[in-house]
């Protein structure tokens, strides 16, 4: 045991934090098992009639007939309207049998209805006086009146408020460049993204490219604001002339290497990817490229030949197992599962070949024992999980090693239904005592368990452990030999 | 502590009337088209819109028909079409389209579209917080004290004090209901410390669902998994879900004890039936049954989303995850946990965990060591694709996920050097200083407010004894440690160095206008205003201050977030 895992075992059984586990084992769970028996064992006598209640969500006590629910029916069938569905919900569910018509505390819909000229303000509030609350129904219709102001001398501060309220306003009649930026540093103040946006459309408008960038450059609030406009707006080009202008390349190179992803024909995405190679990205980012195009290239042709060889029949392993979606654009770890699930005995030769996926991208030994073993043992190609972790020395002598822990190769086994000696063998490698012990304990590795136990010098566990065995079984003769071994010195 | 009694929390305003005012609005809007018309909505407005109104509602204000925003219409012979959408280009695009359509096969049609604000995340969403504060403050009264901290803080707070001098002040001279204004700027903590809260994984029950089934708008679609039968259902998530209204704030451990306490109730409750004659047969009937049966309907709801996080937290190695994410907290064992998200990588387990846990050790360690971000980054994208390389960038510009600089490991050797050689190498090394000093605030930060309770012994999660219990007791969320503090100093004297960590922007006000009575009750309501969103983590911390303190808590958020939804921003997706 390393000394960083001593010290964090003693940490975690000293600390607060084991409190609470999400272990399958706890208690809690089994009480938890239980609340679900106690109450389905009342299900017989609650589930009468009115299940479908559940559907609907009620607030303030009212059953509510869902707008979500109404407008995918729409999608289904557009034709019906909704006088009609509506009766065609109380014939169908009892559940909306007692579907209410809404009337709500103070009708509104009394006071609007039919009518074609709006009530003003006042009567509207007058109407609600009666209820206590007052009206905050937001402006909606603008007076006459206001239409005037539309040619008013209004100041930049005053036409930002009135902006920010939603009032309108004209911009044209700021024209100088000075009165333009005064505008725009007014709208900045306002803190109002809104009005932001709007002032910085009229600027586009208005201004020659090179002014209007070279302003936004000391003014980042609205230059933040005019690429995420543009960005929106997918307006590209005029968005990579900024960033150029600003000196950003790296932003440059991301926002070209970004449209790859609306391309959806495989030849050309490869081939603008390979324009991106070029890019002036860092040149981690740059290796980071290549290989995408490098990938795309290889599962164009893995694709191409797989489906060959899919269509033709003669492959074993395509007609058992039938592929279910194209490797096109899937991630490097997928395609090498693909690569190992189908071709893994292929020659390093061969661009489907594991081996050959391995060397081209540097695939780190981690990854790839961890994907292999998940595609191996998928296939329950148990032999060839036996050699992905078998090593010679120089001796000759074999031994099982992993890069990753053996617990993790045990859980990947034990989730593809390994057989029982298979488990066993990978159980009994795992290093640290405690986790083997509960492996082999959650996955009935006796002969595991009584070794561990035997090992430790346990003997009140190892008693304990008698009851999980079968009676008069070969597990339960070894730890009855070994408890009987008088060479053993127990611990307890 | 300056609360040392509990006294009892104070009942909270009828917040009813935003609901019923929100209703009204619409239908002020939909009878402003009078007539039969088509209902156009987009997409992620019907989950708000459904808290306001139903389709019979709507049926009565003449809505005919209703669509999605972004299916193309059926042929509709409606002469009338209205829009409820978001304010934005794309949406605008669509309803060009259509308008354009009719007046190219010469079809006259009135349109009217109606805008629901937008919070993204630049500076568009200060105005609506303040226009939200501005009716806040003329139904419930002026509020009498007003602190925050953050840039955008202080903008929601000078915009919405701009409006209130502009409006005729119709608040003013009211009792007021709302004593204390909290304002918490997330996306100032953003940079530096505050993402570690919705970082973490929850583990309060309501977080957990938000986590696991996702929250919209209170309700929660529950799968078959949950029902145990064929069908989803929509359950509403709020104080009148009875079994629910008493757990949501819970750690998950206590929950399982709760449902079986309530299931061994309910049993006694349907087992007095035997033995009654007909007459109390009959009162049972009509008295009690149906309670019992909502609670019976409840009780099986919430035991099967249990058994449902169960399996999925079983199967994600959760306990293996939160112990690295403690460890994080910690700064303990660092190499372990790297090694640990390494795996999680490689074995694809899920993008958005691993991008979360990646995150959460680039801030608590204030970037990572350039090999293990090259490594990790480069892993990343060979397990969930190449593309990613975009995501990278966007979580790296705003500094979520970042690599130590070379100046950031300059030994005490390398700054000793730098004395000897010239001022103006010096100065350059000097700069890398500051701006180290400026990015590591992670550990300063909870260092000086406590944020990671030392506690000896177990942590009783039954029984929590302070805010750190929504976090298993790991660790106290940023936001709530602040709104204590300051409630508890009544502003920011002796917080200084923490402000200073935070990067200032502070403000505490007193409206003189307000008498400052402590025997009003609303003296212990508090209205927490999140700029940025909250998570049910914080939710829940601050509800537990509430009880402790015997104050009420409101929560006015421009999203409720977690960290999926925060990952999933930042992720480009696939087209």
């Amino acid at each position: 045991m390393s000394r960083a895992r001593a010290d964090e075992e003693e940490y975690w059984h000293s600390s607060k934090f084991r409190a609470f586990t999400f272990d399958d084992e706890d208690d809690e769970l089994s009480q938890l098992k239980e609340s679900k028996r106690a109450v389905n064992s009342l299900r017989d006598f609650v589930d009468d009639d009115d299940d479908d209640d559940l559907e609907r969500v009620s607030w303030s006590g009212e059953p509510v007939g869902s707008i979500s629910w109404s407008i995918k029916e729409t999608a289904s069938s557009s034709t019906s309207s909704l006088e009609g569905r509506d009766s065609s919900l109380r014939k169908g569910s009892s559940s909306y049998a007692a579907f209410p018509r809404q009337v709500s505390s103070y009708s509104l819909s009394s006071l609007f209805k039919g009518r074609n000229k709006l009530p003003s303000f006042q009567s509207l509030s007058d109407a609600l006086s009666d209820t206590g609350v007052k009206n905050y129904t937001p402006e909606l219709r603008r007076p006459k009146a206001e239409y005037k102001d539309y040619s008013s001398d209004w100041s930049p501060k005053d036409t930002v408020r009135r902006m920010q309220r939603g009032k309108v306003c004209s911009l044209e009649r700021f024209r100088s460049l000075q009165d333009k930026l005064v505008l725009l540093d007014e709208a900045v103040a306002g803190h109002d993204g809104n009005v932001i946006t709007a002032v910085l459309i009229f600027l586009k408008r208005t201004l020659r490219r090179e002014i209007l960038f070279r302003e936004l450059e000391v003014r980042q609030v609205a230059l933040c604001h005019l690429i995420h406009f543009l960005k929106e707006m997918g307006e590209q080009k005029l968005l990579l002339d900024l960033l150029r202008f600003l000196d950003r390349t790296e932003e440059v190179a991301l926002s070209q290497y970004r449209e790859h992803l609306n391309i959806q024909d495989v030849e050309k995405r490869r081939e603008f990817l390979k324009g991106c190679i070029g890019l002036p990205f860092s040149s981690e980012d740059t290796s980071h490229i290549q290989d995408h195009y490098t990938l795309l290239e290889r599962q164009i042709i893995i694709e191409a030949n797989d489906r060959h060889l899919e269509t033709a029949g003669q492959s074993e392993i395509f007609r058992k197992y039938p592929r279910k979606a194209s490797i096109l654009n899937m991630p490097l770890v997928t395609t090498l599962f693909y690569s190992c699930f189908y071709h893994y005995t292929e020659a390093e030769g061969t661009f489907s070949s594991p081996t050959n996926l391995k060397k081209t991208f540097k695939i780190p030994d981690k990854q790839y024992v961890l994907t292999a073993l998940a595609a191996r043992a998928k296939l329950r190609a148990w032999d060839d999980v036996d050699a992905l972790f078998t090593t010679k020395n120089w001796l000759g002598y074999t031994k099982k090693k992993a890069p990753i822990g053996f617990h993790r190769v045990v859980e990947i086994l034990q989730r593809n239904n390994a057989p029982m000696q298979v488990l066993q063998e990978y159980v009994r490698l795992v290093e640290d005592v405690e986790t083997r012990l509960n492996l082999a304990t959650k996955y009935k590795c006796h002969d595991v368990v009584i070794e561990t136990y035997r090992d430790l010098k346990d003997r009140i566990q190892l008693t304990a452990y008698k009851c999980k065995v079968e009676r008069g079984s070969a597990e339960e003769d070894k730890i009855n030999s070994i408890l009987n071994n008088m060479q053993i010195r127990w611990k307890n | 502590m300056a609360f040392a009694g509990r006294r009892d929390v104070p009942e909270p305003p009828d917040f009813g009337i935003l609901k019923r005012l929100a209703r009204d609005q619409l239908i002020y809007l939909l009878e402003q088209l009078p007539g039969k018309k088509d209902l156009f909505i987009e997409a992620d407005l019907m989950s708000p819109l459904d808290r306001i109104a139903n389709v019979s509602i709507l049926k009565q204000h003449e809505v005919d028909k209703l669509y999605k925003v972004e299916s193309r219409p059926a042929i509709s012979a409606s002469d009338q079409f209205c829009f409820l959408v978001r304010p934005r280009i794309k949406t605008m695009r669509y309803i060009a389209d259509i308008v354009n359509a009719d007046k190219m096969s010469g079809r006259s049609r009135k349109y009217k579209i109606i805008f629901s604000p937008q919070k993204e995340g630049d500076h568009r969403w200060i105005n609506s917080i303040a226009r939200a504060l501005q009716l806040l403050n003329s139904l419930y009264g002026p509020f009498g004290k007003a602190y925050g901290i953050g840039r955008c803080a202080k903008m929601s707070y000078e915009l919405w004090r701009d409006l209130e001098e502009e409006s005729e002040a119709d608040g003013q001279g009211r009792k007021p209901e709302i004593g204390n204004v909290f304002f918490m700027d997330r996306v100032a903590l953003i940079a530096d410390t505050d993402y570690v809260t919705a970082l973490c994984s929850q583990v309060v029950y309501e977080g957990l669902v938000d986590d696991t089934f996702r929250i919209k708008c209170g309700s929660v679609d529950f799968g078959p998994d949950v029902t145990s039968s064929d069908k989803s259902i929509k359950v509403l998530l709020n104080a009148q879900d009875k079994v629910f209204s008493q757990i949501r704030n819970e750690h998950f451990s206590s929950v399982f004890g709760f449902l079986s306490q309530k299931s061994r109730n309910l049993q006694a409750q349907y087992d007095r039936r035997r033995g009654m004659d007909i007459k109390q047969m009959k009162n049972f009937v009509s008295q009690e049954l149906k309670g019992l049966k909502q609670e019976h309907r409840l009780l099986s709801l919430h035991i099967g989303a249990c058994e449902s996080i169960m399996k999925k937290k079983t199967k994600q190695d959760f306990q293996e995850m939160i112990k690295a994410e403690h460890s994080l907290l910690e700064g303990f064992d660092i190499r372990e946990s790297t090694s640990f998200i390494e795996e999680h990588i490689d074995r694809q387990v899920s993008p958005i965990e691993s991008l979360r846990l990646m995150c959460l050790l680039s801030i608590t360690e204030n970037g990572l060591i350039p090999k293990d971000y090259r490594s990790l980054k480069t892993q990343y994208l060979q397990s969930y694709g190449p593309e990613h390389l975009l995501t990278f960038h966007n979580l790296k510009r705003i500094g979520l996920l970042t690599e130590q600089s070379a100046g950031e490991t300059l030994t005490a050797v390398e700054s000793k050097v730098s004395k000897l050689v010239t001022d103006r190498a010096a100065g350059k090394i000097t700069d890398a200083f500051n701006s180290l000093a400026r990015k590591s605030n992670f550990r300063a930060i909870s260092k000086k407010l406590g944020l990671i309770p030392r506690v000896d012994g177990e942590y009783d999660l039954k029984m929590p004894r302070d805010m750190a219990y929504v976090f298993s007791g790991a660790y106290v969320p940023l936001s709530c440690k602040i709104i204590e503090q300051v409630l508890e100093r009544r502003g920011w004297l002796g917080l200084e160095e923490v402000v200073r960590l935070l990067n200032g922007n502070e403000f505490s006000v007193s409206d003189s206008a307000v008498e400052d009575n402590p025997a009003w009750e609303s003296q212990r309501v508090i209205l927490a205003v999140f700029l940025g969103g909250c998570t049910f983590s914080e939710i829940a911390a601050l509800r537990f201050l509430g009880k402790e303190r015997g104050c009420k808590f409101i929560f006015l958020t421009t999203a409720i977030t977690n960290s999926a939804r925060m990952m999933e921003a930042m992720i480009e997706a696939k087209a």
